[in-house]
């Protein structure tokens, strides 16, 4: 029974064939007791895309068992790191030769511009499927020293084993490679559960999955609803662990779950409120731009987005006024469009969100400098919006709005700008523009924040770790630390010379 | 102008043709020697020369290093990123694997191993590491380390510069991308210096380097003799490492001339005469193959092949019963022959040494068992040999032989063999089987050598450190520990806040 249907993108005089069952055994198929679907929307029009099958917690079962059962015989301990190393770049290779296409898919469902899912969460993703290869054969234990008259110690770093892996609607194919590239380079298998709102990529990277050769089994992904698929990994008992990007809110639910099931491991990629640092000695043209950057990039639909900029008061107008122009070159339309720099929000849901912060910073009294205006055409767009006359206990300066929506708020020391930047149950990134050598390492010290950016925004490298301190977050993402995520550590003592004397005494 | 080879085979086991130019190879170009000489190239399965290569002198070591340090100091080095040099390794591999089996021909032509090792294992290990080490190439961290809060302290794994890796002939394209894949990975820059013997598949992969998209002078493969070329990298003053896998009596004089020139750093991998010991409880059949191939794998010319085999007296007329039957049943023949399990020795002067080492154990009154002549008329052919009846001042049972040569010694107790096998200036490898894991591990932990291999023999793997204790060498290859060798470690202090 095929499970795939025609999608026409008339803006690019295309077709993309895009498979609309569960992933399972490296198979597509229908749920096993439900008829729920899912409608894919595309952002820039409001036009339904497609509907692709839902899965209920039954369908979750079926994906955990033959997660495990591929656990068990084709992959975990059955397969040497050179295999794992190998599928995986062939995973890589496969991604890159269908770039452009995945690209699209991309766009027109989440709504971000070709040109940026192609060169930069395409082109991102197939480096860091290449750079988790290339660990694979590398993980290494210790042996360590005892006794050698009688005992050899060492430590394996076994792969956990079925991993439940949640991510979000903001970078469907780079979270995906960075949850599925460590995971499967240590020898995890995993169910993948992507977002509701934005499934079709997910659904193209498990076809090519199977063409690269993995066995079947070892990736399953199962798209559903957050309280549905995400909920029934996080409290399945067969789930080994469960990795989730998302919100701070959903986050709290899925480690509530993990603890009152199987004590999963958990890792956890949450929100964040970050702030950028601007001191009077810094470049004022290059920090407005990394500024506008952190706030724009994505349409403001990144978890480190640089939501809060506070300015040293003796280049306060200097460098606001930069930062506007700055904003104002943004080009917001629809993502398949080649003169778009940014797409518009990803849902009705996220739209009437971020335009509900909005209204809250007008309500509150803080000043609109540029935006704040709705679009009176088709399509879920917010301009990027500055507001300035801000204060702490304003609602758009506590809570992550995940959207184009900046927060700009001034200081006269050092003191202040760390104080007023750490003011926040989140620590997920932060940045600071300063000239003064000491000044930067001092305040990159004292930053509460997993990233900390300096004299720069948002740029991230596969071999350097990400994530969250508070409630950011649990555990990091990228370079060896992934690694870790997804290992469980087994000390082996090997005795070949000790004799028990039995009673002790 | 340097000539190109023209080669074509057609053979039972493979078919095909390969050309390329015999140049020396530096800044991406191939060029005639500075002196227009060439060094004759034999085929050793006929003896016969089958072309000719560029020879290297001392000028053109200068010539490679200047082409070697401008790369490091513009498109290499610090210049280029750790995600770059992976790439490029990695499209190095994948350009091997394109020309698999012409590489393995030309080093089953060239060297005299058959045609099927040199598939099987020499390019399909030598594709494997240099994949192995293009993982490596983004992940070089140094440390940041807690000293105080008016500090940052960290550490920086610098590449050391141009690096000189002269490499012997028993496994040629092996031997190459043992050297030149960390060397890469970490950032530096090269000047190879491929056996005088065994050249071709070193200048065939130069051609490859080119296809896979290294900037020119980043790998410079000057073909020479040792006195002259080997000598000139070993003392040259504007290299600062030298890598160098050979014989314990040359890895001294490339130590020495380090010394003398600038202090630069140096790896070793010398000979061995790698112990390997059989008790009463091991598995006969499996320690029977697992000896067999410890001395006859590449007609013993293997640094780390287990040529003292140590054999518990319990079991020792059956043992040595069936390891004879085994070293019988090798065949014997042209590299590219259907069922050939051995070829020639790689040259005239091995041919010459080995069969010396086999008169003067006649001489010394031990027992060729089986074995001890010439294979046909043509060639360098020797067959696989055993000796017992041996004692331990004998040359057969001290001196490396590098040839399909195996001494039998029987042992009574555990002790005794342990001290036996440690009485040897070598230390590169040792083997032990027994059923017992207890004593299996216990022996295999005293043992003096790098590796110790416990119910098996001769297994290497690309992520697993290799080297040797005492005189058979200085350093590690392969595994992480490989990357220690290409870096330089420098640790930065800077001072936030401390006045003095």
């Amino acid at each position: 029974m095929a499970h795939s249907v025609s999608v026409k993108i008339p803006k690019l005089n295309k077709t993309i064939e895009v498979p609309t069952g569960l992933f399972i055994n490296n198979e597509f198929v229908p749920s096993v007791d439900s008829q729920e679907r899912i409608e894919t929307v595309n952002p820039a029009t409001e036009e339904v895309i497609c509907s692709i099958v839902a899965a209920s917690e039954k369908d979750i079962d079926i994906a955990v068992a033959a997660a495990r059962q591929a656990f068990k015989t084709t992959w975990g301990k059955n397969v040497t790191g050179w295999e794992r190393a190998r599928l995986l770049n062939k995973l890589a290779d496969l991604i890159e030769r269908d770039a452009q296409e995945l690209a699209e898919l991309e766009a027109l469902n989440n709504g971000k511009p070709v040109k940026m899912a192609r060169d930069f969460d395409i082109g991102d993703s197939v480096q860091c499927l290449r750079y988790y290869a290339g660990w694979a054969d590398k993980i290494t234990g210790q042996s360590i020293e005892v006794d050698n008259k009688s005992k050899l110690a060492f430590t394996r770093h076994d792969p956990i084993g079925v991993c439940g892996q949640i991510i979000p609607w903001n970078y469907p194919i780079n979270m995906w490679a960075w949850k599925v590239a460590p995971a499967l380079a240590v020898g995890c298998t995993i169910v993948m559960k992507p977002s509701e709102l934005t499934p079709l990529t997910a659904l193209k990277l498990s076809e090519l999955a199977k063409e690269a050769g993995f066995p079947p089994g070892v990736i399953n992904t199962v798209p559903s609803l957050g309280p549905v698929g995400g909920a029934a990994l996080a409290s399945h008992h067969d789930v080994d662990k469960v990795a989730f990007t998302g919100s701070t809110v959903t986050g709290r639910k899925i480690m509530e779950a993990a603890a009152k099931s199987n004590l999963k491991k958990v890792s956890l990629e949450l929100g964040g409120k970050s702030p950028h640092l601007v001191f009077e000695s810094a470049d004022l043209e290059q920090a407005a731009s990394w500024a506008a950057l952190g706030i724009c990039y994505n349409s403001g639909q990144d978890c480190t987005a640089g939501s809060r900029v506070y300015v040293q008061d003796t280049v306060y107008d200097k460098f606001t006024s930069i930062l506007v122009d700055r904003v104002k070159a943004l080009v917001v339309g629809d993502g398949l469009e080649e003169a778009t720099g940014a797409g518009p929000v990803v849902s009705k849901g996220q739209y009437d969100r971020v335009w509900g912060y909005i209204d809250s910073g007008k309500a509150e009294g803080a000043h609109v400098l540029v935006g704040g205006e709705k679009r009176q055409s088709k399509g879920y767009y917010v301009d990027p919006t500055v507001f300035t006359n801000i204060t702490s206990d304003m609602k758009i300066v506590k809570e992550e709005i995940f959207g184009p929506v900046l927060s700009v708020g001034v200081f006269k020391t050092e003191e202040e700008a760390i104080a007023l930047a750490n003011d926040t149950t989140y620590g997920l990134g932060a940045g600071l523009h300063s000239n003064d050598a000491n000044q930067c390492m001092r305040v990159s010290s004292a930053l509460e924040a997993g990233t900390v950016w300096v004299n720069q925004y948002n740029i991230l490298n596969n071999n350097v770790p990400f994530g969250g301190k508070k409630q950011s977050g649990i555990g990091r993402e990228l370079g060896s630390y992934a690694l870790e995520e997804y290992t469980s550590v087994k000390a082996i003592h090997w005795n070949f010379g000790d004799k028990l004397d039995w009673p002790l005494y | 102008m340097p000539s190109t080879f023209a080669y074509e085979w057609n053979t039972p086991t493979y078919k095909g043709k390969t050309s390329f130019n015999t140049g020396l190879f530096i800044n991406g170009q191939f060029v005639d020697g500075s002196n227009n000489t060439t060094i004759e190239v034999v085929n050793p399965t006929t003896g016969k020369v089958i072309t000719s290569v560029s020879e290297g002198v001392e000028k053109d070591i200068d010539i490679a290093v200047e082409a070697a340090q401008k790369a490091f100091d513009t498109v290499w080095g610090l210049n280029a990123s750790g995600s770059v040099r992976s790439e490029l390794l990695w499209k190095l591999s994948t350009v091997m694997e394109e020309h698999h089996d012409e590489l393995s021909a030309i080093e089953a032509l060239d060297n005299g191993k058959t045609f099927g090792w040199a598939q099987s294992t020499d390019v399909a290990f030598a594709t494997k590491v240099i994949k192995y080490f293009a993982g490596w190439a983004d992940k070089i961290s140094g440390q940041t380390i807690e000293t105080d809060e008016r500090k940052l302290t960290y550490t920086r794994h610098e590449p050391i510069g141009v690096v000189g890796q002269i490499i012997p002939w028993n496994f040629p394209l092996l031997m190459l991308s043992w050297k030149i894949g960390p060397a890469l990975a970490t950032g530096n820059t090269i000047v190879l210096k491929p056996s005088e013997f065994t050249p071709l598949t070193a200048i065939k992969m130069c051609e490859l380097i080119n296809k896979a998209g290294f900037p020119p002078g980043v790998v410079n493969i000057v073909t020479g003799y040792g006195h002259t070329v080997g000598a000139a990298i070993s003392s040259h003053m504007k290299i600062d490492k030298v890598a160098f896998t050979g014989s314990t009596l040359v890895g001294r004089k490339i130590m020495e001339a380090a010394a003398k020139s600038n202090l630069k750093n140096v790896t070793l991998e010398l000979g061995g005469k790698s112990p390997n010991i059989i008790f009463n409880d091991a598995d006969m059949e499996k320690a029977v193959d697992w000896t067999t191939h410890g001395i006859f794998w590449n007609h013993g010319q293997a640094c780390c092949a287990g040529s003292r085999i140590f054999v518990q007296a319990g079991i020792y007329d059956e043992f040595l019963k069936r390891f004879t039957e085994k070293a019988k049943a090798i065949k014997v023949g042209d590299p590219f022959g259907a069922g050939v399990d051995q070829g020639p020795q790689v040259s005239q002067i091995q041919y010459d040494r080995i069969m010396g080492y086999i008169e003067s154990g006649k001489t010394e009154g031990a027992t060729c068992h089986t074995g001890g002549s010439r294979v046909g008329t043509e060639g360098y052919f020797i067959e696989p040999t055993i000796f017992t009846n041996v004692k331990p001042d004998m040359k057969i049972v001290q001196e490396e032989i590098f040839g399909p040569v195996g001494v039998v010694i029987k042992f009574e107790d555990e002790a005794d063999v342990l001290r036996q096998a440690n009485d040897t200036t070598y230390g590169l490898a040792a083997a032990v089987f027994s059923q017992d894991i207890n004593r299996a591990l216990s022996t295999a932990h005293k043992l003096q050598a790098g590796t110790a291999w416990v119910n098996c023999a001769n297994q290497l793997h690309a992520n697993v450190p290799f080297g040797g204790f005492k005189q058979s060498g200085i350093g590690r290859e392969l595994g992480e520990y490989a990357l220690h060798n290409y870096t330089n470690v420098k640790a930065v202090h800077v001072n936030l806040g401390h006045t003095l």
